[in-house]
């Protein structure tokens, strides 16, 4: 097997692992706003400890999408095709959740915040539980014929792989997110979220391990996988006595480590298949048949080594940069908008 | 409705969309560093307002521009399938390069630029805003490299399965499409940024001197000057800056933030209006080697000649030459724009023609990956009343806006605008003619494209042999109804979140710079705010109160 299409599955591994641990607990701080907030002050707070990193964090998941492109063509081609209605309703879902993260703020009325707060909820709900289900489909499988074209008809997708993906993207965000808002945000949200995070959370990450164990089953599994499920597991179990410990950072590693561990046990998994036919194994998108040609894997392998170092050397540093916690007491007032315009004439400086 | 139509409508509505927002960032952004710049150098009180209030309306609209990007980005794979298979070795390539090269940059930095007032050393903070900003000159430039494959493919050769293999990422890298394509687009957004700097500013200067605050007055005669020149183009008044202490924000540097918007975006639009004559004008130049077919239907050019269209009437839907009238035309003029030599013939539709035929085939071959085109009779001339009213609604536009922009710069040479509220309504209307001058020269391009998705180049630094019908490209397992889905959820989409972005935008221009800046308001005084705000804040209240954030959602 060609070395740079290993290479160029590994790199794709690590766009999702990034997109995972990153944007994880920026779609389950979003959904935490709906349900576990009891304040226009709680949910800014909420907000604000994603609010300098969430868009970068965003760009992990479109460089994934571009990578599979540029890397494994049929894979992008087979995999969107055929996923095309979960697919636009995800990005239905992440439309709303960024001009909602942006534009909340913009008006100071109760409605128009209670809006876009359900905007940014729904809208990291959706988008988490669709993509979860996009992955959970290509490592267990979808009814694709040898052009790598869907039989079955649009919904032929629809199945408990799809669910369980979806809960375990959607509840693994909800865990992450917890040991995130506890480590970030202070006041009441951070006592809350440590409390979700102490009690809740393991419950949240069983769809997520029930699914990369069943793609360990569904696939046979190999060794070096099954050394990730461990880790996996050993991650689980430490962030969950951190967290009951109330060590709030460890307690974040531990559940991020949980969220690497799994999605790197997944993609170990699966290989060397990149999208396996349910209809017959020889229509498989493998690294073998859907990889590019070696010089275009070579010059992306060159532009890649160079640049990932580089982007998570400054998505780091923007990360210490808004190191500090968020409290309440630094959220600014709400600014109201008026028109600039004279409303009492005799106020204005003397005509000449 | 074939699968095929939607698919294109579907592409169409999207990327015409992401078009209204992208040049607006494109340009402002670089307006705004230019000002921060300026305002980090001189330390000019007016500079930082210019930042904060072009800053809040450049991340309204930055944002619905990322929303709408993300579908850009997985609409290839979703309904252009065997496109994405059939250019895979070669179109990726970009699109990864523009995540790893210029996005993540731009979205890292603009987000510490946003949130990093205050916390970050003046200088550092200025470097993210750059960073940012030549991040999202980057991603146009990469997205305009796998553009313009589409329109010259370079860089490649015929793989052993017929598809194109790249040998040469240099050669796709610096295409002279896409270089010819990059500029003019950029000059193209740089001019939407300019109108938009002319026309809200020119709203708030007009505002200040209907409620009074700015009036005029004559100069007194010592101050004139005598010689001819001056006489001519000195204005007999000059303005008298005033301040409304009843208006948040309406001081005297006030006045300035809008007098020196208003000039700087008349001086970029002209600037720019140059650089898209010229870069155009190499456009136009390559694209009579590379798509003759395009730059004909452009012109309605039905025979071979010089001539260059002034008006040409016909039947509005017609591919077919003998329904076109040409009115007005000049001689030469033709010629010397497609290859700089006056008078040079240039190939007409007639003559195309019989060629494209020729090379490509009279009907789309009958193969099944045509589908319900297999067999089908191809046409090689595209809609000429888009082409036609596309290539002259991008160039009028573009002079009308150069024009408005000089005598934008005549008309504030006292230093304020005139107080008819007609002329300022025109400043606003202003605004949207380079919008639709994008969007013409975009449309007028892609439909120009077909019937190819990747389009043959007769051209010898094309590559020979490496076409694709648009008919072929389809995603053979999408149905109509998934077409019709996205189509209607998306367009729903956008429609309401452009009227809510027009909305904020409105609300935050009618607001002046105290809309950005709510330490302005008299009511944001020191401290006053402070003991109001600790009152719901519980325990933590005032002795945290150095701690606030500059910015929070």
């Amino acid at each position: 097997m060609e070395p740079l299409a290993i290479t160029w599955f590994v790199i794709i591994a690590v766009l999702w692992i990034g997109f995972i641990v990153l944007e994880g607990f920026d779609l389950g701080v979003g959904m935490r706003m709906l349900f576990a907030s009891r304040d226009e002050r709680e949910r800014r707070v909420m907000l604000n400890t994603i609010g300098p990193v969430w868009d970068g964090n965003e760009v992990w998941l479109i460089t994934a999408g571009a990578g599979m492109f540029a890397a494994f063509p049929e894979w992008y081609a087979s995999l969107f095709s055929t996923l095309y209605v979960p697919l636009t309703i995800a990005l239905v879902g992440l439309i709303l959740r960024a001009v909602s993260i942006e534009w909340r703020g913009k008006v100071h009325t109760a409605r128009w915040r209670g809006a876009w707060t359900a905007g940014i909820g729904l809208g990291s709900l959706i988008a988490a539980f669709c993509i979860g289900a996009m992955l959970a489909l290509t490592s267990l499988g979808l009814p694709i014929d040898g052009n790598g074209d869907r039989v079955g008809g649009p919904f032929a997708w629809l199945g408990w792989p799809a669910i369980v993906g979806g809960l375990a993207v959607v509840g693994f965000s909800l865990a992450h997110s917890a040991t995130f808002l506890a480590l970030k945000a202070d006041g009441p949200v951070r006592e809350r979220s440590a409390r979700f995070a102490a009690t809740w959370a393991p419950l949240c990450l069983l769809p997520a391990a029930a699914w990369a164990i069943w793609v360990q089953l569904e696939h046979g599994g190999n060794p070096l996988a099954w050394v990730l499920i461990g880790l996996a597991v050993v991650a689980l179990v430490l962030g969950w006595v951190q967290a009951r410990a109330r060590r709030e950072g460890l307690a974040f590693t531990g559940y991020a480590a949980f969220g690497l561990f799994g999605v790197a046990a997944i993609f170990a998994g699966m290989f060397p298949r990149l999208l396996p036919s349910t209809v017959d194994a020889a229509f498989d998108l493998t690294l073998a048949n859907a990889a590019n040609s070696p010089y275009t894997l070579g010059v992306m392998t060159v532009i890649t080594a160079i640049s990932l170092p580089i982007i998570l050397a400054y998505q780091a540093w923007s990360y210490w940069v808004f190191r500090k916690r968020v409290t309440p007491g630094m959220i600014p007032d709400a600014h109201i908008v008026l028109p600039a315009i004279l409303r009492d004439k005799e106020a204005a400086a003397p005509r000449r | 409705m074939e699968a095929l139509d939607i698919a294109r409508w579907q592409f169409g509505i999207t990327t015409v969309y992401h078009f209204m927002l992208v040049p607006l960032t494109l340009g402002l952004g670089m307006a705004i560093v230019v000002m921060q710049t300026i305002w980090v150098r001189t330390g000019d009180e007016k500079f930082l307002r210019m930042v904060k209030f072009w800053g809040k309306l450049y991340l309204i609209n930055f944002i619905l521009g990322v929303a709408t990007g993300l579908v850009q980005e997985f609409q290839f794979g979703m309904a252009w399938s065997e496109y994405s298979r059939f250019v895979g070795d070669v179109f990726g390539a970009p699109l990864a390069l523009e995540g790893l090269l210029a996005f993540f940059a731009e979205s890292t930095f603009l987000g510490i630029w946003i949130f990093g007032w205050g916390r970050l050393r003046k200088g550092l903070h200025l470097a993210a805003l750059w960073c940012a900003v030549i991040g999202s000159w980057f991603s146009a430039y990469f997205i305009i490299v796998a553009n313009s494959w589409m329109q010259h493919p370079v860089g490649v050769e015929l793989g052993p399965d017929g598809r194109p293999v790249m040998t040469d990422i240099w050669a796709v890298l610096t295409n002279n499409t896409a270089l010819a394509a990059f500029t003019h687009t950029i000059f193209g957004a740089l001019i939407v940024a300019g109108m938009f700097l002319i026309g809200i500013s020119w709203y708030h200067l007009w505002q200040r001197r209907r409620d009074g605050i700015d009036t005029v007055a004559a100069v007194p005669v010592g101050e004139r000057r005598t010689g001819l020149i001056g006489r001519l183009t000195d204005a007999p008044t000059r303005v008298v800056v005033g301040e409304a202490p009843g208006v948040a924000g309406r001081d005297r540097t006030d006045h300035g933030v809008w007098l020196w918007s208003l000039r700087f975006g008349a001086i970029v639009a002209i600037v720019a209006f140059g650089g898209t004559a010229l870069t155009g004008d190499w456009q136009g130049k390559l694209m009579y080697e590379q798509q003759p077919m395009k730059m004909a239907s452009a012109e309605a050019a039905c025979h071979t000649g010089s001539s260059f269209s002034v008006l040409s009437i016909g039947d509005p839907g017609s591919t077919d030459c003998s329904d076109v009238i040409t009115l007005i035309e000049i001689p030469g003029v033709l010629g010397f724009l497609g290859t700089g030599e006056w008078g040079a013939d240039m190939p007409g539709i007639s003559d195309l023609e019989p060629q494209y035929v020729d090379q490509y085939g009279e009907t789309i071959p009958d193969e099944a990956i045509y589908g319900s085109f297999a067999g089908s009779e191809v046409q090689y001339v595209p809609p000429m009343w888009v082409t036609y009213w596309g290539f002259r609604l991008m160039i009028g536009l573009g002079g009308i806006t150069a024009f408005g922009a000089l005598v934008a710069l005549w008309l504030t040479r006292r230093g304020t605008v005139p107080r008819s509220p007609w002329i300022m309504r025109l400043a606003i209307l202003g605004i949207l003619a380079p919008f639709a001058g994008n969007i013409a020269g975009w449309i007028f391009t892609e439909i120009g494209r077909q019937p190819f998705v990747v389009a043959p180049n007769p051209d010898p630094s094309g590559i020979d042999g490496v076409f694709m019908f648009t008919a072929a490209a389809v995603s053979p397992g999408v149905t109509v109804g998934e077409l019709l889905f996205s189509v209607i959820t998306l367009s729903a989409v956008y429609a309401a979140l452009m009227v809510v972005e027009l909305f904020l935008l409105v609300k935050y221009v009618r607001g002046g710079v105290a809309s950005a800046m709510p330490e302005l308001a008299p009511a944001h005084g020191d401290g006053d705010g402070d003991d109001h705000d600790a009152s719901d804040d519980g325990p933590d209240g005032p002795e945290r109160r150095d701690d606030v954030l500059a910015f929070a959602y």
